[in-house]
């Protein structure tokens, strides 16, 4: 069906590697199923995520651009940022260094100092949006081995792999995951809050209010039907899932709703065992029963 | 509202003359004006109408003290100190949904991390709420080793902040290490090297700018800010 095989350039991200490694392990794992190759990069760095743009402007850029000029002396189709905080923030560097002369010249001055260059060449992706734009819904539904039938999903994108600039979907209705699931026979139910705010870091400086943030999330999420809530950061995952006891306690509610890696619902219907999509690393247990997986 | 608000009190040097600023102010006024001048599409800020899309749209408007409205509305007003001094740019979580909405495409998010960044290197906080410190901790950590490392940095600031939350997040913790996705120690890049040469660059590269007396440029407030 593909010519040539395809092949990207993967920027894990620092998350990626301690709390967000389920989503690390299932992204692995369908790209492996799909026969599209993931190319680590190699000695990738922190892209700064939201907290060094308050230090300092050029310096953040600048360490940001370091991915990026290493992205571009391998020559890739695409630079792949799973966690929205990268992806933003890689995106960000992209848009001011070409917006900005000025921004861009400081940059240039600081990434020769070490021996680096960066051209701007790079196109940073979502994986969400290279596999349903790249690969295709429709291959997709050819590669699945299950049908997601009765798996009611609340579609939560967060706020950052839509926005500031408008990427690949709309920044405040987005669709995509929508629409791949439900042709994986899953039902996606009504979620309006499908890019409000998790409250991030804020969980660590605003306990109070990111909990409310939360709780809002997951009881529409609950009220709309929801058996599970997919998510395509590693930061909405813990926030959405480590606090439900807690903000049970804190509201006299009690939750327990499973929150996935979108990747871990699209790992189950390609056929993968639980533990390559690293499931049994999840706080939350899924417990939807699926059709066995047919050859 | 106004009894939670920092920093309201008259200031003493305050002089009764329209559109005169204090000199102190004068100063945070340069600063901010420098950093968001290299924002792009930093200077849209003079176009704002007051129309409260971003406020209606802050998903945590409502635990801020300074609404993001007022925040534009106080720049103008000459006041940039006492939105220094308030928890609102330490509240917003970078979800960008006011700088998506508003009708006159000011970026909003932008300016409230230069506003940060002002902030930062000024030392004005609001009082007794030490939450630049997870910022000053991150860039720590990533300057050290290169990469974020999650629970270094969350060690850092409860031990500075309130060391009793640790406690409470000890079962968090706990039930995280079971399930492997607590990472014990940080790893350094191997290219770290590149990073501190950056950092001494960017270093080299601030030096002659503060000595630089850059005079302060009148018709910034008010309706002349408006332009």
């Amino acid at each position: 069906m593909r010519e040539a095989p395809m092949e990207y350039l993967y920027y894990p991200g620092c998350s990626l590697e301690a709390s967000g490694k389920p989503y690390d392990e299932s992204l692995r794992a369908v790209f492996r199923v799909l026969g599209i190759e993931l190319k680590e990069l190699k000695d990738w760095n922190c892209c700064g995520a939201t907290m060094y743009m308050s230090v300092d402007e050029a310096i953040s850029l600048a360490i940001s651009a370091r991915n990026l000029a290493l992205a571009e002396q391998n020559g890739c189709r695409g630079l792949i940022a799973p966690c929205s905080a990268c992806y933003t923030v890689l995106l960000k560097t992209n848009r001011f260094l070409r917006d900005s002369p000025e921004l861009k010249s400081k940059v240039d001055h600081l990434l020769a100092q070490g021996g680096l260059r960066y051209n701007l060449t790079v196109a940073v992706r979502h994986p969400l949006d290279v596999l349903v734009n790249d690969v295709g819904v429709e291959l997709i539904a050819q590669a699945a081995k299950r049908s997601l039938a009765g798996v009611c999903f609340a579609p939560y994108y967060g706020c950052q792999i839509v926005r500031p600039e408008r990427g690949f979907d709309d920044r405040e209705f987005p669709m995509t995951m929508d629409r791949l699931f439900e042709r994986l026979g899953a039902t996606g139910v009504y979620f309006p809050l499908k890019t409000r705010c998790c409250g991030a870091m804020l969980m660590t400086t605003f306990p109070d209010v990111a909990l409310h943030l939360v709780e809002e999330l997951l009881d529409c999420a609950r009220e709309n039907g929801a058996h599970c809530v997919i998510t395509t950061c590693p930061l909405c995952q813990v926030n959405l899932e480590a606090y439900q006891k807690r903000l049970g306690k804190k509201f006299g509610k009690s939750y327990d709703i499973p929150v996935l890696y979108f990747t871990q619902l699209l790992g189950l219907a390609l056929g993968c065992s639980e533990t390559e999509l690293g499931m049994q690393r999840n706080l939350t247990t899924f417990k939807v029963p699926l059709p066995a997986a047919v050859a | 509202m106004a009894s939670t608000r920092v920093g309201l009190e008259p200031r003493p040097e305050q002089a009764h003359i329209p559109g005169a600023l204090p000199v102190s102010e004068q100063a945070l006024r340069k600063k901010f004006l420098e950093e968001s001048r290299l924002v792009p599409g930093g200077d849209r800020i003079s176009r704002c109408l007051q129309c409260g899309t971003c406020t209606g749209s802050c998903p945590v408007s409502y635990a801020m003290d300074i609404s993001p409205r007022m925040v534009i509305a106080l720049f103008r007003a000459g006041q940039i100190e006492e939105i220094l001094r308030s928890r609102t740019i330490w509240i917003c979580a970078s979800c960008y949904m006011c700088t998506t909405r508003c009708p006159q495409g000011i970026k909003i998010t932008d300016l409230l991390y230069a506003l940060k960044r002002t902030a930062m290197d000024t030392g004005l906080y609001p009082d007794r709420l030490p939450i630049y410190l997870l910022s000053k901790n991150f860039v720590r950590v990533v300057n050290r080793y290169g990469r974020s490392h999650e629970m270094l940095l969350l060690l850092l600031y409860y031990l500075r902040r309130n060391p009793l939350a640790l406690l409470r997040l000890l079962p968090l913790g706990i039930a995280m290490w079971r399930k492997g996705r607590i990472s014990l120690f940080p790893a350094k890049i191997k290219g770290i090297q590149t990073i501190r040469q950056m950092l001494a660059a960017s270093k080299a590269l601030e030096l002659p700018r503060e000595k630089e007396e850059v005079p302060y440029v009148e018709g910034t407030v008010g309706y002349r800010a408006v332009g």
